[in-house]
């Protein structure tokens, strides 16, 4: 910004030169690496639009080889790959609207210095962060409470997240004072004050940590590994990995006209395709919401 | 007085029991979900019978950590497991910083805006999207990789990226390093932001050139930020997240891919050896809590600030 030559004082608008040497060199070498983050997407995408034969001898890079969209035509009219679909969109809205509403009932009692007990709250959550029963005793707790392999046991055990629920907190903590002062003394009480001042301006952190726990949600694998065994309770993401080990396949047969000669001509389209299939939704809206995750980690991180 | 001492106490929970109310549900999630399992941990005590449960089995003391301990599975889990995050730690650690530092040195801010879209994204992803990419990629023959460096004569034979021990660690290290980079420079390039302008200026009338500049104003502006996630990383040496062993691992390298997660994921739920899966855990609950302290006091003793 300021590499105006201090020789030409008098030329207070002048442009500054953007694209020096070592301009274009940095620039080049950041969109490089900019690029290996894209790549990878690009050749998955282009291997499941590509033949068998062509796959094979390595011939795909980034652009489709003797185009073959039947593996998308194969997922599609899966049922089963559709079902999972729709089950994982629910299960996400189901536990992000759940997690928001602790999150923020945990949150607000914890900004009030005057609440007594608020130490033992405090303490209670962040120990959480620090100590766990660990995998093996939390998955006997599951099991004890009745809710394995059941849709639940994806929703209710990762409800509240401390770390968001920081975050939260000091969003909460940072508004001023004075409007809740205000609002007592026209006589709001705690629930009015909370759902008529502090959430109406807490817009957009409670956007930020809906979208973390979405995607938290989406992306998820483990939970459903270790507690889900009916097939039409499994998330995408398990789906996506028992086809990648190779221990459950899509269903060619409920394909229009899908033979045998389908299955092995598509043999080798059928993961790729599987991938774009479960990340496209994240592609879409992730554009649009990548800022908004940046403001909450900056946040986040000031008092983690 | 003994009215008016009733009456303040009165008082507080007549203005605050909303406050209660609200608590309810988040408290009882805490305790069900989060203290309950806790009391789970006395099965690695025991000798866990599934239909006595956790109250009716027997008692067998420190047995189950003695078995475990002895068990060549879990010394090479635990091995793997603090040498694949010393690894990571290694070479991905200073990725985010010399790259956050590039990034704030572009003048251009569409470029930068559309590389750092970019390089947040494989953040946003599953590791087992992720996983199954990579697997692709690097496969021995149709993989991009290899095919590309057969084709270009710079290899004669495939690279077993997936299929041989070392090789397989050094993909892992790779990959996640990778994944990491991008995201990592969020907190570094908001320290930059916080650096005073007035040292850049007073550096570059000093006759400071752009290198000088980065080392005597920026890297020192940043150092907190630096040693604060340096230490916190040193304190999850212990910890290794489940996914991205579980979906890159095959049995071709079990020997080098398998880590304490993994481990007491196939004994405890897919073999049913609860007690000692439960014990590993613990253990290394413990010796994690243990890393995560010592971190915190070593980062206050350097003046910096600690976690709690």
């Amino acid at each position: 910004m300021m590499q105006n030559k201090t020789a030409e004082p008098n030329i207070v608008m002048k442009k500054p030169r953007i694209w020096t040497m070592p301009q274009i060199i940095l620039t080049l070498i950041i969109l490089l690496i900019s690029l290996t983050c894209l790549l990878p997407f690009v050749n998955v995408a282009a291997t499941s639009l590509s033949s068998k034969s062509a796959i094979l001898s390595g011939k795909v890079s980034f652009w489709p080889v003797e185009m073959d969209t039947r593996a998308y035509k194969a997922i599609f009219s899966d049922p089963a790959m559709m079902r999972s679909l729709w089950f994982t969109v629910g299960i996400t809205v189901v536990y992000t609207l759940f997690s928001m509403v602790l999150t923020i009932l945990m949150a607000y009692p914890l900004t009030k210095k005057r609440l007594a007990g608020r130490k033992f709250f405090n303490f209670m959550a962040l120990f959480t962060m620090y100590f766990s029963g660990g995998t093996i005793p939390i998955y006997l707790n599951i099991k004890e409470l009745g809710l394995l392999d059941s849709p639940w046991s994806l929703i209710l055990p990762g409800m509240l997240s401390t770390y968001n629920m920081i975050i939260l907190k000091s969003f909460f903590t940072a508004l001023p004072d004075s409007l809740e002062e205000a609002a007592t003394i026209d006589g709001a009480n705690d629930f009015q004050i909370l759902l008529q001042i502090v959430l109406p301006l807490s817009m957009a952190s409670l956007a930020t940590l809906t979208l973390f726990y979405a995607v938290g949600k989406w992306n998820s694998f483990q939970d459903a590994l270790y507690y889900i065994q009916t097939k039409a309770y499994q998330p995408l993401q398990l789906k996506l990995y028992h086809l990648i080990k190779g221990s459950q396949a899509v269903d060619i047969a409920a394909m229009e006209g899908g033979s045998s000669t389908v299955a092995t001509d598509i043999s080798e389209s059928i993961e790729p395709a599987s991938i774009i299939f479960a990340t496209l939704p994240i592609l879409i809206v992730y554009p649009f919401v990548q800022r908004y995750f940046v403001a909450g980690v900056t946040i986040g991180a000031v008092k983690g | 007085m003994q009215l008016k001492k009733a009456k303040r106490r009165t008082n507080w929970l007549a203005r605050d029991w909303r406050l209660y109310v609200m608590l309810i549900l988040p408290v009882a999630f805490y305790l069900l979900f989060c203290y309950k399992p806790m009391i789970g941990i006395i099965v690695a005590f025991e000798k866990y019978n599934l239909f006595k449960g956790m109250w009716g089995s027997p008692w067998v003391g420190l047995d189950n950590f003695q078995f475990v301990m002895k068990m060549s599975d879990f010394s090479s889990a635990l091995w793997n497991t603090l040498w694949l995050n010393l690894l990571g730690l290694a070479a991905g650690f200073p990725v985010p910083i010399v790259l956050a530092i590039m990034l704030n040195e572009m003048k251009s801010i569409g470029v930068k805006k559309v590389s750092q879209t970019l390089l947040y994204l494989p953040h946003f992803l599953s590791w087992i999207i992720i996983g199954g990419m990579v697997l692709q990629l690097f496969s021995p023959t149709s993989g991009l990789i290899n095919a590309t460096l057969l084709k270009w004569g710079w290899i004669d034979k495939s690279i077993p990226f997936l299929t041989d021990g070392p090789h397989w660690q050094f993909t892992y290290t790779l990959v996640g390093v990778w994944q990491g980079m991008g995201w990592g420079t969020i907190l570094y390039l908001s320290a930059i932001t916080g650096i005073n302008m007035e040292l850049f200026e007073a550096a570059k009338i000093d006759g400071a050139n752009k290198m000088q500049q980065i080392w005597h104003v920026t890297l020192p502006g940043i150092r907190s930020t630096i040693v604060v996630l340096l230490i916190l990383s040193v304190g999850q040496m212990m910890n290794i997240s489940f996914d991205r062993p579980q979906i890159l691992g095959n049995a071709q390298v079990r020997k080098y891919c398998d880590v304490l997660s993994t481990f007491v994921y196939r004994t405890g739920i897919e073999n049913h050896k609860f007690e000692r899966a439960t014990a590993v855990g613990l253990f290394q609950s413990l010796v994690g809590l243990v890393l995560i302290s010592g971190a915190n006091f070593v980062s206050k003793k350097l003046g910096e600030d600690g976690i709690w």
